[in-house]
């Protein structure tokens, strides 16, 4: 462990690589919590997904791939509100079908870009050590982009994540804020594709929120606690990673797994003894 | 448009039909200010369709709704609305005051959380309906008496000039819905209401005026409903019971 603090202290990319996780947890923890609520979760991986071809396309062009990344994260959710509107039936089809399109799009482009050398892994799989400070100041603004839109829609927001008909009842636009939560999944794609790649996206969008809601029944206190799960996550996965050398995206996914499962356990446990007090309590009068 | 200034809502040779199925025919029904109205019929007889419309959730294949003279879908802010199911999952991380609150929407400013105002609103609906001791409480620890003084809490909470109700009492006991219409029947001095049934029976002691919707407005009762007329519908004296009020 010292190791890792000593490298920490001494080695800007690891600041960069703890900073960038510390930046995804909190755009994490908000847009976690609602897709968590609201149960869009394929969604997101559909988006998460398509990423991969505007990366590709980008790539193929010449550019830095991550910003490729923000436009096609943009456009499928904009797609994939469209999908919802006209064709709500076959939803989840269209989105599997849209998750593969991404990638296959993706690959196209990858694989017949010159020289091809490009490490796929680190798309699909994140590569946090290379984080750059450029990466770094892109995603501080997506989390201020994302702080500010729901610090502004909170109240709408929370209303057709509870209850779409009653929100649009109390004249509420829904579509139009269901395509803005989708964008708003769509930056946080973008914001987690560097630290745990495109595949792992979608364990940290659920499980921090998923682990936040077996604590609070309030949705603002859940996107507070997912923030800081999703620190904890971020850093301990980390500081696994860096001595054995394993991928920091992984070690993430699977820290995250281990605290929700953990969780899980943990009030099943205290809920099952409560109820078990309460019934001998009762047996006693 | 607006002929009789006590007409609040005008419904003129409607008709909705779900793809191939129709579920209201040719459907004229005027509903006046200070209203109790009972609308009853079978099941899938189009009731809460016809609810849906007046709301401007759905829109009519043929004929129009006005609400206060104008389309549904701009009137709908002056309407309170209770659906018959929870939309919603019980487990949302919501609380009993947050749920009321977001029956402020559209009145309380577009922006940010919501205000003081909001909350203070949230409350005296909740001591209207009785639960204000509730409101800190998450949704799956309610009975379903009080989920439902939720709902109409939050319907309440705008302050509505019509309220619509769909089956406000389907899935509670007998003593919450005497409670629950006892309620009503207070709004009723100053509010209209309108609400969907399927007991007759049970509504004809609250309401002022019937409709009964089988696909088409099958009966209109216009006169005031007395113990001769539900016998006539019935074709049986009916039994009025009388239990205690309890609160659950």
């Amino acid at each position: 462990m010292t190791e890792f603090f000593g490298a920490l202290a001494a080695h800007s990319f690891l600041q960069h690589a703890l900073l960038a996780g510390l930046l995804a947890s909190i755009g994490c923890g908000i847009i976690g919590a609602f897709v968590v609520v609201r149960r869009i979760s394929f969604l997101a991986g559909g988006i998460a997904h398509a990423v991969l071809a505007g990366m590709g396309i980008v790539y193929f062009f010449g550019g830095a791939p991550l910003y490729g990344a923000l436009p096609a994260a943009v456009i499928a959710a904009l797609v994939i509100a469209i999908i919802n509107r006209r064709f709500k039936q076959y939803e989840d089809t269209l989105v599997a079908a849209l998750w593969s399109l991404g990638i296959a799009i993706g690959i196209v482009f990858i694989s017949s870009t010159p020289g091809y050398s490009v490490d796929l892994l680190g798309y699909l799989f994140g590569n946090i050590l290379l984080v750059t400070e450029a990466d770094l100041i892109l995603m501080a603004i997506l989390d201020g982009v994302i702080l500010l839109v729901t610090a502004l829609y909170y109240k709408q927001l929370l209303a057709i994540c509870f209850d779409e008909e009653f929100a649009r009842v109390r004249g509420v636009r829904v579509e139009l804020l269901h395509v803005l939560l989708l964008i708003m999944v769509a930056l946080t794609v973008v914001l987690l594709v560097k630290v745990v790649g495109l595949i792992l996206v979608m364990a940290l969008l659920t499980l921090p929120a998923a682990t936040a809601m077996q604590f609070s029944r309030s949705l603002l206190k859940i996107m507070g606690l997912a923030m800081i799960f999703g620190g904890l996550i971020c850093s301990t996965g980390l500081w696994l990673s860096y001595t054995p050398d394993l991928p920091a995206g992984a070690t993430m996914v699977i820290t995250a797994a281990v605290l929700y499962v953990l969780v899980l356990l943990l009030t099943a446990f205290y809920k099952t003894r409560r109820r078990r007090q309460g019934i001998e309590e009762m047996a006693k009068r | 448009m607006q002929s009789d200034a006590q007409t609040l809502i005008n419904i003129d040779n409607v008709s909705y039909a779900y793809d191939d199925r129709p579920v209201l025919e040719d459907i004229t029904l005027d509903i006046q200010r200070g209203e109790f109205l009972g609308l009853i019929g079978p099941n899938a007889g189009g009731k809460s369709t016809l609810l849906k419309l007046i709301l401007g959730l759905l829109q009519p294949d043929r004929g129009t709704i006005r609400v206060f003279g104008d389309s549904p879908a701009s009137a709908r802010g002056r309407l309170g609305y209770v659906p018959q199911h929870a939309a919603f999952g019980r487990d949302f991380p919501i609380s009993v005051e947050e749920t009321v609150m977001l029956g402020r929407l559209g009145l309380s400013g577009s922006y940010g959380r919501f205000s003081r105002d909001d909350h203070e609103r949230a409350r005296a609906a909740l001591a209207t309906v009785e639960i204000e001791d509730l409101r800190r409480r998450g949704l799956q620890e309610l009975s379903g008496g009080q989920l439902q003084r939720v709902l109409i809490a939050r319907a309440l909470v705008c302050e509505p000039e019509v309220l619509l109700l769909d089956e406000p009492t389907a899935n509670i006991d007998m003593r919450a819905e005497e409670d629950i219409f006892a309620l009503l029947k207070e709004y009723n001095a100053h509010m209209t209401i309108v609400v969907v049934s399927h007991d007759i029976a049970f509504i004809s002691t609250y309401v002022s005026r019937v409709a009964c919707l089988n696909r088409q407005l099958v009966c209109h009762q216009t006169a005031q409903l007395d113990g001769k007329l539900i016998e006539q519908l019935y074709g049986a004296p009916m039994h009025l019971i009388n239990h205690n009020h309890h609160h659950d």
